[in-house]
């Protein structure tokens, strides 16, 4: 059995998928992940906040693009758990 | 003590500024919203003026080593006291070894945490502020993190007898609602166009993720300056004058709108077009990334009766909590 969790924003601000303009992304779909590992940043203010993801399981469709403007409790991505 | 487990993104003691320094190019600091700092203070029967702890989207999570009394004002922020939901704006008992998880803002943008006696780190020129460009007061002059111990003064007397107090609804704002902010249209307000003037106080702003304690970045239609031959001492660009002492609450125009906020930049040679008035600052600063906020223009003597009035309320407040 498997089932889809849904990460969200904490926060408002611009979202990004890699730590730098240059890097790969954090993850892709497909990727395993643990709970914990970072998926993507959150900057407001001119902090960066880690988006973390909450449970171990397969990175499924991200909602929002790279770089793009989100709203706090905007979804961001799908996580399969196992 | 308070021991820090987790210091959020931006959390830093605060209480009402440095004030006095801004010749020398210090900013206040202090409070981004005075108003919800200072009730935080009352609850726990603090005066105004002694030092929070103020977090911004997202709150700390920390450890009591002694019993102290608490309140949480400002952006709602879920605050837990071992796993239990406890309210804000009500004083709080807290027991040694209690653990405090605040959460994340889902309405308003900063919350603070009041502690009966104050948070007692040292005074660095009259102040407990924290100022993190410099890297002076607070907490070794930056925001908090994992492992941080912050001391707390001696309390009040009657301070625990507060517990449970809660503040009367019509003293608690409703941030979601607060989206005018009133302004005193000038110093160089004569560099924009008719139009631009206009545009200013009719526009819907967005504040932009670039919205700090230094400033707050809006969003929204191009202001227009009057074409003119620049004077000696000013830049070449049509927002610039020549250099002038900012005042803090300032709307500058680089591009788009920047309204210098209590870690202000002090001066300097951008037309400042409008000053947002020190009553609402306050309401600016819990305005979350993306949220809209419109300038309603009052003149200087409305401003000085906003600033009399809120002094009033608070007063008032104080005098309810005191019972």
């Amino acid at each position: 059995m498997s089932q889809t969790t849904t990460v969200n924003s904490p926060m408002p601000g611009v979202f990004y998928r890699r730590s730098d303009p240059e890097e790969a992304p954090f993850v892709e779909p497909g990727d395993s992940v643990e709970a914990g590992d970072t998926i993507g940043l959150v900057e407001v203010m001119k902090n960066f906040h880690e988006i973390e993801a909450d449970q171990a399981g397969t990175v499924g469709e991200f909602h929002v693009e790279d770089e793009s403007e989100i709203e706090a409790d905007q979804a961001i991505v799908e996580i399969e758990v196992e | 003590m308070i021991e820090i487990r987790e210091g959020g993104i931006a959390s830093t003691v605060q209480d009402l500024g440095r004030t006095g320094h801004y010749h020398i190019g210090m900013p206040p600091s202090g409070a981004m919203d005075e108003y919800a700092h200072t009730v935080a203070n009352y609850l726990v029967g603090n005066d105004g003026d002694a030092a929070t702890v103020e977090m911004t989207y997202q709150g700390i999570t920390a450890t009591f080593d002694d019993d102290a009394v608490i309140a949480i004002t400002g952006a709602d922020m879920s605050p837990e006291l071992n796993g239990d939901p406890i309210g804000t704006w009500e004083t709080v008992a807290v027991d040694a070894g209690d653990e405090l998880d605040v959460q994340f803002a889902t309405d308003g943008a900063r919350a603070y945490l009041a502690v009966a006696g104050g948070v007692d780190v040292p005074e660095v020129m009259g102040s407990r502020s924290t100022y993190t460009l410099v890297g002076i007061g607070g907490h070794e002059g930056r925001g908090l993190e994992a492992g941080d111990e912050l001391p707390i003064g001696d309390p009040a007397n009657g301070s625990a007898d507060l517990v449970g107090t809660r503040l009367p609804a019509e003293y608690v704002p409703d941030y979601a609602d607060e989206d005018t902010v009133r302004i005193v249209v000038g110093l160089t307000s004569y560099r924009l166009t008719d139009e631009a003037r206009e545009t200013l106080c009719s526009a819907e702003w967005t504040v932009s993720a670039e919205a700090d304690r230094v400033g707050y970045r809006l969003e929204g239609p191009d202001l227009e300056f009057e074409e003119r031959d620049q004077p000696f001492g000013a830049g070449t660009d049509p927002s610039n004058v020549v250099d002038l002492g900012y005042p803090i609450g300032s709307i500058q125009v680089p591009q788009q709108p920047i309204v210098l906020m209590q870690d202000a930049v002090t001066g300097g040679g951008y037309a400042t077009v409008g000053t947002v008035i020190s009553a609402d600052r306050g309401l600016l600063a819990q305005r979350q990334t993306h949220k809209t906020v419109s300038f309603e223009s009052v003149d200087v003597e409305e401003a000085i009766d906003a600033r009399r009035r809120r002094s009033e309320r608070l007063a008032e407040i104080r005098s309810v909590i005191d019972g």
